[in-house]
């Protein structure tokens, strides 16, 4: 079922994914998986459904039918960042922590050294990837084994994404962090991660290991851009 | 001269009693972005209930505390009703005078229409520059000092107190991050009752208070917060006491009538100088 899957136990497994805005359909029977330790991307157009997805999974929306099973805790990054603007850098970082054991940003400052010097600014006064930066931060403080980011490149510079990209894969292989990335660059995505789903109008249309995916037509002329041989 | 220092004492006092309005008004503001405007009624309503402990033989110190958990109890009640539901921000405007008007009914069905007050802090009146000051002025500063001060903690030093701000600067924010957002609000209402509360059962051996007394105290209150920008419990102080000063002065010197009416002028005055300055910061920027 999946290519360079997890062999034991998955730490997310979504099961018939069902979930309604009112009398819409946002999310029609979506299955997916993601193993310990593993990178899996979730790609697809403007409402395809990755922001419900994510927002299903942390609870904030409650699905219609279908399960969701985290061996762990889970940590979303949402879409926009969405920090507390009237709170400094160290105080969103703290509350981060509010369901964790330890409160102690030490760790978010040693992965990104740039937010130590920024520590008391307000969140509101910081540049778009410092913000993102931030919202990464946030969402570690709580100490998940899952990490959900939404739309991680989203305004940011291509050297700001490569540049957070790079700190997400060491803490994955430091850390054996599991991440379920969803972006609208899809080139990023499949080359962050190992594996990737393929989110269409609510259903998955297609998943499997990033090296394949990256050579299937569909695919090639929906998100990479067809006509490009690279 | 010490007619001055008079004005000054009273006008300091009423000033902290808006300055617990104006911090209820912060507080509730500050974690669910509703101006609750029921703000007056804790304080009537904490007054008449110590009030009626106080004729019913409970002795003052517990009358008072009780009265203070019972409008922490009312603010919770109000909250319940505010943030039920997803209103708008108007909606719940709208809920919260209701709420104000209902409470005014009840305090009038159930204690009348005349003003009421009890006897506060007994004791020689003390001797201060010239004057004679009630013993209760001094407690009513005091204690309301402390309350704000340690209000002031809670919201600017502690974890919870980040959490409660965080729940109003983003509520989706806080939910992703497991704060309760609703459990903070209900707590933002019950610690505004409780400041109307003590605001009550302080200014009531001062200055007797009617069920309607409600109206001009949230106004006066909300003036106060404003200074502060509806989020600073120390501009809100500060508010607390320039109102409360101004009315005295304007009530001494030229007429009570026109207390409350140079009071809402001077709020408009500072609501002008805030946003002249506001928009001098953002050309700045
Ligand atoms: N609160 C809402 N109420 C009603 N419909 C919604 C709501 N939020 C999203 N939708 C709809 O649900 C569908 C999926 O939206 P969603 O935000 O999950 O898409 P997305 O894949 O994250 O898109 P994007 O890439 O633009 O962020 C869209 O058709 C959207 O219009
Ligand atoms: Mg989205």
């Amino acid at each position: 079922m999946n290519g360079t899957g997890a062999a034991t136990a998955p730490i997310l497994s979504v099961d018939g994914l069902v979930v309604r805005y009112g009398a819409a359909i946002a999310l029609e029977d979506v299955s997916l998986e993601v193993g310990r330790g593993e990178m899996v991307a979730l790609i697809g157009a403007n409402g395809a459904g990755k922001t419900t997805l994510l927002n299903t999974l942390s609870g904030i929306l409650t699905p219609s039918a279908g399960t969701i099973r985290c061996a762990g805790r889970l940590a979303h990054v949402p879409e926009g960042r969405e920090l507390f603007f009237d709170l400094c850098v160290d105080d969103n970082l703290r509350l981060g922590a509010w369901k964790a054991s330890s409160r102690d940003p030490a760790r978010i400052y040693e992965l990104f050294p740039k937010l130590r010097d920024l520590s008391r600014r307000k969140a509101g006064y910081l540049s778009g990837g410092e913000q993102q930066m931030v919202a990464i931060g946030r969402a570690l403080m709580a100490g998940p084994d899952v990490l959900a980011i939404d739309e991680l490149s989203q305004g940011l510079a291509p050297i700001v994404v490569q540049e957070i990209g790079r700190y997400l894969v060491r803490l994955n292989a430091e850390t054996g962090l599991s991440v379920l990335l969803v972006e609208q660059n899809a080139r990023l995505a499949l080359e962050l991660c190992a594996r990737a789903y393929v989110l269409e109008t609510g259903r998955v249309a297609t998943h499997g290991p990033s090296a394949l995916l990256r050579d299937e037509p569909a695919v090639r002329s929906a998100y990479l851009g067809g006509h490009v041989t690279t | 001269m010490s007619v001055l220092l008079q004005y000054l004492v009273t006008g300091v006092s009423r000033g902290f009693l808006f300055a617990l309005l104006a911090t209820g008004f912060v507080v509730i503001y500050r974690v669910t972005k509703v101006v609750n405007f029921a703000q007056g009624a804790f304080v009537v309503l904490g007054g008449f209930i110590a009030y009626s402990l106080l004729g019913a033989g409970v002795p003052q110190g517990l009358s008072e505390v009780l009265a203070v958990l019972a409008s922490a109890a009312i603010g919770l009640l109000f909250g319940v009703v505010t943030l039920l539901g997803r209103m708008s921000t108007i909606a719940s405007l709208i809920t919260t005078i209701g709420l104000a008007l209902l409470s005014e009914a009840i305090a009038m069905l159930v204690w009348g229409t005349t003003p009421l007050t009890y006897s506060g802090l007994s004791g020689h009146d003390l001797r201060f520059g010239g004057i004679f000051v009630q013993p209760q002025y001094l407690l009513l500063i005091g204690v309301s000092f402390v309350v704000l001060a340690s209000l002031w903690l809670l919201l600017d030093r502690t974890y919870v107190g980040k959490a409660m701000t965080a729940c109003a600067s983003n509520p989706y924010a806080a939910r992703l991050t497991g704060i309760n957002v609703k459990a903070m609000g209900l707590l933002s209402f019950a610690i505004g009752g409780a400041l109307g509360g003590v605001g009550g059962v302080l200014i009531m051996p001062l200055f007797p208070i009617t069920y309607d007394s409600d109206v001009n105290l949230a106004i006066l209150g909300f003036a106060a917060a404003i200074v502060g920008s509806l989020t600073s419990p120390t501009l809100a102080l500060a508010g607390g006491l320039i109102f409360g000063i101004a009315e005295e002065l304007v009530a001494g010197y030229w007429s009570q009538a026109n207390e409350t009416a140079v009071a809402l002028g001077l709020m408009i005055l500072l609501l002008l100088w805030q946003s002249q300055r506001r928009q001098q910061a953002a050309k700045l920027i």
